[in-house]
This record gives structure tokens, sequence and C-alpha cells, in this order.
């Protein structure tokens, strides 16, 4: 078991996603410790990809201009190691299924353990690829965090009761991008997974504004935020970290204040 | 050789989010069900015949086999087809099955745009909504094929992301079928991606090697020594290989797009210049570099301008069944004007890549050998391209 259980022993969570390298690794190391100041229980970290099949524009603009800048796996495991020199708190990476595998998947996970990272989130591995890494993850005690989408249905259960780390909840159809509204019904869906799991459930996808991290919050255990980060560094580049740091705040605080479990 | 989980070797799989599980097992559940299923079956045998034309020619090529001096060479004609391809099998294919699971919307990616203009007619016929993801880049390519999808009833959408090709459409169409499965079906159009498409692409293109096997034997009593179809992802070379893999001594030989050479980055050459990886929903080998990102890939030819290959092609590959080779673009626009000027037919600069390997190979066998070309599509699509290569505008 990781570490990542630690995010949630300080009431509601709230997690931010910032893509590695976007535009350059300095501003991402700036960036990820003023959300880490302000509040942030866990910080998942963005492995840019060429072909980012599960986002929307403006996580797919994030990757691209991370990899123009020039981000590799290996700059991505340095910055981990700057990061934890002073970052305390949980760290997943989310990337996708063949930047692990190309890498070699124990060359990559072992390096995720001696870095300090506690997790993987790989939307493109579902439940019945999960043995692709699963069998590293265990070995170096590296949580791979699956995920429930609004399509899951009849798959909570089963997903549910082998689940690590955290749950992933996918709030509604479709790709990453901030929405005006969520109409899935998330309560359902977390019932049904308390049914069959013990461990921590956050929610994503679509959540830009306190109120819907608050709202999101309070049906479950967290909310994660990529994409309306991701615009924050679009529009101030390497400027952006204050301006993060300020958002998380925000948005921790409407996290703190939402009630129910 | 498929096992439940969709592999072929190692290949193959689901690796897909979360969202579209069901939406893949739903389909193959579907599959399963009428693909045994006598009326489905007669349903698409009569689309075949008495819409698409089928059988398709088994047509021998007189004027090239005594060109060429060796051995005796006879060309499917897919590009006889409706809609010009080969891809109306496998879209005729998978419409029905949609209609038949309740589905009212049909999404598509397209390269050349042979496999979205074959959705918007099956579309059109079977009175769905149609929508066809292009690669920006492939759009002004082929822009005839983007008239006649609207003329068919569809919308085309430009895909400007990543390098604006096949690869970004693909892309494209699994982010919006993430975003509404209930009435719609992904028609992939060849045979890659999750777990069951490669399966149900290649047996609704297996009636191409189905009926040449059978042709074959009605014309010269014995069977080809050797098939050629040109390989992006895959569906005419599966379709035109699968009823001969059990018959060893037939050479089945697929060949890639080395776009401007396999030792330059200007190239599609899977096989060739790609590993293994995990990518669109499977395990194959893909081009990419050493971080796995994926190569930015280059053909002429739009259709074959991919970075994967489907991962039945990479099986055969592992088990030395089927030979990949790279073809030039300059050797496929050669051998188009080569099959134009001697038998009176333009194919796809697609197929021309597999006329181009039958004319290297042809000349050194024996006389009394046999060589079956695919010719996946007719080339009027690409005839503005052609001019444009060799350096004359003309409007289209």
């Amino acid at each position: 078991m990781s570490n990542i259980h630690k995010a949630f022993e300080n009431g509601k969570a709230f997690i931010p996603f910032i893509t590695c390298g976007d535009p350059d690794t300095e501003t991402t190391l700036k960036s990820v410790r003023a959300a880490v100041e302000n509040g942030a229980d866990l910080i998942e970290l963005g492995i840019p990809f060429s072909d980012p099949t599960a986002e929307g524009p403006v996580i797919q603009g994030a990757n691209l201009r991370a990899l123009k800048g020039g981000i590799t796996t290996d700059k991505v495991f340095s910055l981990v190691e700057d990061l934890r020199r002073d970052v305390k708190i949980p760290m997943v990476f989310m990337t996708y299924a063949n930047v692990v595998f190309s890498y070699g998947a124990e060359k990559f996970i072992s390096r995720c353990k001696e870095t300090g990272i506690d997790g993987l989130i790989i939307p493109d591995l579902p439940f019945e690829e999960k043995e692709e890494f699963l069998p590293f993850c265990h070995q170096y005690g590296v949580d791979l965090i699956s995920m429930i989408a609004p399509t899951s249905e009849n798959r909570i259960a089963m997903i549910a009761r082998e689940a690590e780390g955290f749950l992933y909840i996918v709030s509604s159809l479709g790709v990453t991008g901030t929405r005006s509204e969520i109409k899935t019904d998330l309560t359902k869906i977390i019932e049904s997974v308390r049914k069959n799991s013990k461990i921590p459930c956050a929610v994503g996808f679509g959540i830009s504004t306190p109120e819907q991290a608050k709202k999101m919050a309070s049906i479950s255990d967290g909310a994660i935020v990529g994409s309306a980060i991701i615009k924050i560094l679009e529009k101030y580049g390497s400027d952006a970290s204050a301006y993060i740091g300020e958002y998380v705040k925000t948005m921790k605080d409407a996290v703190r204040e939402s009630l129910g479990k | 050789m498929t096992n439940p989980k969709g592999r072929f070797g190692i290949h193959g799989g689901q690796y897909i989010t979360e969202t579209l599980m069901n939406a893949v097992i739903e389909l193959e559940d579907a599959y399963e069900h009428y693909k045994n299923d006598p009326e489905f079956n007669s349903e698409l045998t009569e689309l075949f015949n008495n819409y698409a034309g089928r059988p398709s020619r088994l047509y021998f090529a007189g004027r090239m086999t005594a060109d060429l001096g060796g051995a005796k060479i006879y060309l499917k004609r897919e590009d006889l087809n409706h809609t010009g391809a080969h891809k109306i099998n496998n879209v005729l294919g998978q419409a029905l099955l949609a209609k038949k699971m309740g589905k009212t919307r049909l999404i598509a990616e397209t390269g050349a745009g042979q496999h979205g203009v074959a959705t918007a007619t099956a579309a059109a016929l079977m009175n769905m909504q149609c929508v066809v993801f292009m690669g920006i880049e492939d759009t002004k390519r082929q822009a005839l094929n983007v008239y006649r999808m609207k003329l068919l009833g569809a919308d085309v959408i430009p895909v400007e992301t990543g390098t604006g090709t096949l690869k970004d459409a693909v892309s494209e169409a699994m982010r919006e079928w993430t975003s509404r499965i209930s009435d719609t079906h992904y028609c992939l159009g060849s045979v890659m991606g999750p777990h069951p498409f490669p399966t149900i692409v290649r047996d609704f293109q297996a009636v191409i090697s189905q009926e040449i096997k059978k042709q074959i034997f009605e014309l010269e009593k014995k069977l080809p020594d050797a098939v050629i179809a040109c390989v992006g992802g895959g569906s005419n070379a599966i379709g035109s290989f699968w009823h001969f893999i059990n018959d060893k001594d037939v050479r089945l030989i697929g060949c890639e797009a080395a776009g401007r050479g396999v030792d330059t980055f200007e190239t599609a050459a899977t096989i060739a210049t790609g590993r293994l990886g995990i990518f669109h929903g499977m395990k194959s080998y893909f081009c990419q570099d050493e971080y796995g990102q994926i190569a930015p890939v280059y053909s002429i030819s739009a259709g074959l301008d991919y970075p994967g290959i489907g991962p039945e092609h990479a099986y055969l590959h592992d088990i030395g069944r089927a030979e990949y080779v790279p073809v030039t673009d300059e050797e496929a626009v050669n051998a188009f004007e080569y099959l134009a000027k001697t038998e009176g037919i333009i194919p796809a600069i697609e197929s021309a890549h597999a006329v181009s390997y039958a004319m290297k190979i042809a000349p050194s066998m024996e006389k009394d050998k046999i060589i079956v070309i695919t010719i996946s599509g007719r080339g009027d699509k690409d005839c503005a391209a052609i001019a444009r290569y060799r350096g004359e505008n003309i409007n289209e």
C-alpha cells in the first residue's frame, strides 16, 4: 500500500492535475509547489503523450506544448526527484499505456518507487488489461488506480473490489474538459462503490468552479481538477504559478466547506 | 486464432477507457450472436451481391503477365465494388450489425476517404445519421471524397490535432464515441483498434479470399503461389490472406507504405521501422520514438498513412506466416502509371503499392506460378495528387 490514503485524512481532498513540462519544467516545479503550499492534498502529474485519446482540446494542447518543450519520461523522473526534496504529499502519474510500456514497465514502475510516485492513472488500461502492469505495481508498492465511468454500471462492483489507492470516478461521458453542468447520477454510482470498497473516491472530469468542486466533494471524498488549471497555464505560461496557487486555495476552501460523506 | 480476450499471439487486447468498455462488450455480444444468425447472414449476402456488386472479378492481367515475363498475374478487382473499394464489405456488415443493435448513428474515421464514403453510403442506405472524422491534411489531398461524403448526407469533421492525418482521425472518432455511446456505433474501418474490431472487420473482409480461392480453382485448378495486398491498418490484406493462412505453400505478402524510404523519417512502414507498443486500443507494432511517442508518419497514400498495423498482421509477422515489405512513394506511383497504361486499370495509390511489389517479384518466377494482387480500390481519387507528384497541376 502506498501513501495515497494520507491525502484523504485531511477532510475532503482537492487534487490538481498538472502536465509535466507545460510549457517547461521550471514552470511545472513552481506550479506544483504553489499548489502544495495552498492546500492541495494529492498531485496528479501528467506525463505527456503524443496522442492522448481521453483528453479534450485543453489537455491535448498541454501535451503538445510540453512535448514541443522537450519533455521526456526521464526528465519527468528528474522533476519528481526535485519536487520530493520538499513535497511531502502523495503524488501520482497520469499517462497513457504506451509511455509506461515503451520505457519498460518494470523499469518505469521501479523508478516511480525510487523517486516517490505513489500511484499510476492510465486511462487506456481498463480492468481487463491491468495485468499488463499490476504485477510490477505490487512488487514495487505503487498503486494502480482504477477508473469508474458513467457507463460502468454492472462493472462497478468488479472494479471497486480490486481497487487500490483511490477510485477515480469519471463524472461525465466524453473526454476531459470543463463542463457547465454534470448530469450523471454520481450518488448512485458512489453508493454502489461504497458497497464494494473502503478506499476513497474522488470525482474528476468537467469540474472547474468552487461550486462544482464543493458539490462533487460533498458526495465523494474529493475533487480532481485538470483542464481548469491547464487553462491558467495556457494563459499565463511561466508566470502561472501564483495564479495556480490562488486557484487551488479557493478550490480547497470550497471542498473543505462541503459536508456529508 | 482469436482467444477470448481478442489476442493474436501477444497482440490485440482492449486498451481503451473504462467509458467505452461496456460498448465494446455489447458489440462483441451482438456480433457473437448475429455472426451465426441465418437471417443476418442472408441479409448481408443480399447486400454484398445486389448492392455492392459482389463477387468481385478475378481478372487475368494478360498484358502485364506478358510484359513482366514471369508468373501469371491475376487482379482481384475490389476496385469494382460499389463506392470503389473493399471498404464497403466491412461497412455493410457493421452497419447492418449496428442497425440490429438499435443504433441510429454511425461515426467513422477515414484516411483516403474510401472508408468514409463507404460508411456514408451505408448510412444513407440504412437511413442512419453519419459523421466522418478526417485529418485536415487528408481533406485537402482527397477533396473529391469529402464532397462525395457530404453528397451522401454525412457530416465531415476535419481533424486539426496532431499531424492532421489518419491516426488523428481515429483518435477523434474514439473521443466522439466516448461522448455519445447509446445511439452511436463506431464503424472502425480497418482490422485495428480494441477487440472485437480486428476480428469483426477481418470476418467481413474475408469474403475477398473466399472468392479468390473459388475463382482461382475454377480458372487454374490450383492455389496461387503468392497473394499480395497493401497494408495500412491491413483490412484488405487480412481479407485477402484469411482463407489461405492454412495453405502453407501460398506466400502472403503485405506491402507497407515506405513513403520517402525506410531510412528516412518520412515513412509509414510499421513492420520495417516500428516496435511493439500499445495504442488506439491494441498492442501491436507502431512507429514511435524511444519514449513511446507516436511518430508523425508519412506516405503519399492517405490510406496507408498510419503509424500502426492490425494486431493479426503483427502476429502473422511474428510467426513468419506472412511477409511484410516496404514500397516507396516513387515505386507506388510508377506502378500506378504502369497498371493504367498496361491494363487500362487505374488502381488506388494504396493498391499500387501491392502492384509495385508484384512487378518486382513476377519476372524471376516460373511461368506456371500464379500471383494474385488485390486491387483494393480504384484510383480516380488519386489522379490530382499523382499529377501534383509529377509536377503537373490540375483542377479536380
